[in-house]
């Protein structure tokens, strides 16, 4: 069986030009050498820190930037090699949120305007059609027909998600990227955009690549995840292995950073030191050498190769002996009086929502 | 401000008193209430977290406490900021240079635009040494180069020569961390410090900054929307919503029994690494513009508790348990409040 989406050995590497003749003096090495898969209603989660390449991959899958090398299947078709034309076709099927929809809007078109033209362009409504479709997909993005004519500067943070939503909705996609899609919002309108994420997964079966640098959403709404450093994967496993029992040094001091909000458990695990190196000029051996902590001889020579560990995939010299401290994995039940609070206000309010 | 006239036995002056402070934003002829009816207290050497979401205030907060607020449009409309003994919103804007920078270190979300990008971060750090403390040029090069070794800067004698855009982002915000520490100052105040770090050098920079409270015995303010930061690094917190403060207490007992429906909410919608959950719990409707005017409780409209008392009548903030006090009319929420 072959999954909706397979990733081959993306690669992308963005000359370096300096001087009066614009000569390549180097190049950055955004992306390097990464494979994986995506299945039909399926979250995979790309998680790192700044500049390590994670937006990049998304792009390249959606040739909004030319890869350098490697190669991109949805559903069995090639797709790094479309002709123009070809792709346009290829682009309904393959959608993308940002971080910032007011960046991504375009701010002299009213929403109904915005969702219209993909719809028309793609020959999936008429003219005739085509405001009872855009009224549908506003609906299904929890707003309504009053949005459609507003402007996106009249929407408020959550609402311009919402519109981000729903044009990428608008064209039936088999997978979206969304690249980091909650990280401007505030926690209780991010907690709105990630039910919607899951809810429209579950309702059209879409496959998204959740691009993120907050592991606390990446355990919430993948379903695998893979963790990169400096333009590799360095660990990929279901979520549920990945943060119970993280193979890759990185990973461990990623969940360990992570400030959990419950005062009692505070760890004493000092954090990971130093900087994350420069893609331009990367370290030999393991990319994460300078900072681990585990680090030996063989760590600076040799670049240890993704390998099978149990079911995670991981590039370690020394996987088998990470061993998280119990502080990093341990999982923590709900505040007893917060659970019991919250119930009370969920029951008033399903309460006056019966009475209404 | 009847609270915290009560002596509880060992309390001594507190050495930050916001009593009452209201701020209103008069825009093309419209009156914002951006903060109502706040009070906080902060006491030596403690790290008290101010946490809410975008628009409650706490940045408003933070930089009337500095008197940085842009007037016009900003217009301080009633209470007292009490540094001291001293009020800080009477005292004339030269003593509140020599505040500024001395007694109160400031920093912020983006060191890259609070450092002068023309200056090294040593000249910069020297610039405040000699005005606020007067010191030789000589002198204070080498106490700038202590300080940047005291933040964690790697060889501090060259960073001392380098700009801003020439270090990382957590070196930035480590410079910025000396500067504000230049004058030992009393009362530091961090705003979003660690917001637009990667979580690695976040977790490094909590740490410096939890190690420095201690070293320096400073009061810490850390204005932060991020309650894993809040849980993590302070002792007491205040919870703001829409201009107002709705909840306060230690950290611990804010964790252990949340009381207001906000807070309540607020905790249940934070994604959790620590454990799994179906769904995310979140709040229905949105905050209300800074130009509605609402007679009572700012979270009614969003409140499944909330009855007649709570839409006419503001409710104050009163203690609920030692040191924590909540401003609803509601709490405690039991299972039999519905």
């Amino acid at each position: 069986m072959t999954a909706m989406l397979e990733v081959r050995g993306l690669t992308k590497h963005f000359p370096v030009r300096r001087g009066l003749l614009r000569r390549v003096v180097g190049h950055v090495q955004a992306v390097n050498d990464v494979s994986f898969d995506v299945n039909e209603g399926e979250t995979l989660a790309i998680v790192g820190e700044s500049g390590c390449g994670k937006s990049t991959i998304g792009r390249t899958v959606l040739r909004l930037v030319e890869a350098t090398d490697g190669s991109v299947r949805l559903d069995g078709e090639q797709i790094l090699n479309l002709s123009t034309d070809a792709m346009r076709d290829m682009r309904r099927k393959l959608q993308i949120i940002f971080q910032d929809p007011f960046g991504s809007l375009n701010p002299r078109m009213t929403v109904a305007e915005t969702l219209a033209e993909p719809l028309l362009l793609h020959g999936l409504a008429t003219p005739d059609t085509v405001d009872d479709k855009v009224t549908e997909l506003l609906r299904t993005c929890g707003l309504s027909r009053f949005h459609a004519q507003r402007y996106p500067h009249e929407f408020s943070g959550g609402q311009r998600q919402r519109v981000g939503i729903a044009r990428a909705l608008a064209t039936r996609p088999r997978l979206i990227v969304c690249d980091e899609p909650v990280s401007a919002l505030d926690v209780s309108v991010q907690a709105q955009i990630v039910n919607l994420l899951q809810d429209l997964q579950a309702q059209f079966g879409i496959g998204y690549i959740f691009i993120s640098h907050d592991l606390a959403v990446v355990r919430h709404i993948a379903a695998r995840v893979a963790v990169i450093y400096l333009g590799r994967i360095v660990e990929e496993a279901t979520a549920e292995a990945l943060f119970a029992a993280p193979r890759h040094p990185y990973t461990l001091s990623l969940i360990a950073a992570a400030p959990r909000p419950d005062p009692t458990i505070r760890d004493g695990t000092e954090p990971v030191q130093g900087d994350a190196p420069s893609a331009l000029a990367p370290p030999s051996g393991c990319a994460f050498h300078p900072r681990c902590p585990m680090a030996q001889e063989v760590c600076r020579t040799e670049r240890p190769e993704l390998r099978a560990l149990g079911a995670t995939r991981v590039a370690c010299h020394f996987a088998e002996e990470v061993v998280p401290e119990t502080v990093a994995i341990q999982t923590t039940p709900t505040a007893p009086s917060l659970q019991r609070r919250l119930d009370v206000l969920q029951s008033a309010a399903l309460k006056k929502q019966s009475a209404t | 401000m009847k609270m915290e006239e009560v002596d509880i036995g060992t309390t001594t002056e507190p050495l930050l008193k916001v009593e009452d402070l209201a701020v209103e934003f008069h825009v093309s002829g419209t009156v914002q209430r951006a903060l109502q009816g706040v009070s906080l207290t902060l006491q030596r050497g403690r790290t008290l977290g101010l946490v809410g979401e975008s628009g409650c205030g706490k940045s408003v907060t933070s930089l009337s406490i500095m008197r940085l607020l842009p007037q016009p449009p900003g217009h301080y409309a009633g209470g007292r900021i009490v540094l001291e003994g001293r009020d800080l919103l009477s005292m004339p804007e030269r003593d509140m240079r020599v505040l500024r920078g001395g007694r109160i270190g400031m920093i912020f979300q983006e060191p890259m635009t609070s450092l002068n990008p023309v200056y090294t971060c040593g000249e910069q750090i020297v610039e405040s040494l000699t005005v606020h403390s007067g010191l030789s040029s000589k002198a204070a090069m080498d106490r700038a180069v202590e300080l940047l070794d005291l933040v964690g800067l790697p060889s501090p004698k060259e960073r001392a020569h380098d700009y801003p855009h020439q270090l990382s982002g957590g070196q930035r915000q480590r410079v910025m961390i000396a500067l504000a520490l230049a004058n030992d100052p009393d009362l530091l105040i961090a705003d979003e410090p660690t917001t637009a770090l990667d979580v690695t050098i976040q977790a490094q920079i909590l740490d410096l900054m939890t190690d420095l409270r201690e070293r320096t015995g400073a009061a810490v303010l850390l204005v932060t929307h991020d309650l894993g930061v809040v849980a993590q690094t302070c002792d007491d917190v205040v919870v703001m919503y829409a201009g107002g403060v709705v909840e306060q207490a230690p950290t611990k007992a804010l964790f252990a029994d949340p009381q207001h429906p906000y807070t309540i909410g607020l905790m249940a919608a934070v994604p959790r690494i620590d454990t799994t959950v179906d769904r995310l719990s979140t709040i229905a409707g949105s905050v209300p513009p800074p130009w509605v005017k609402i007679d009572g409780c700012r979270f009614a409209s969003r409140c499944p508790l909330a009855d007649d008392r709570c839409r006419s009548a503001v409710p104050p903030l009163r203690e609920i348990g030692p040191d924590h006090a909540v401003a609803c009319w509601r709490a405690p929420i039991e299972e039999t409040t519905v």
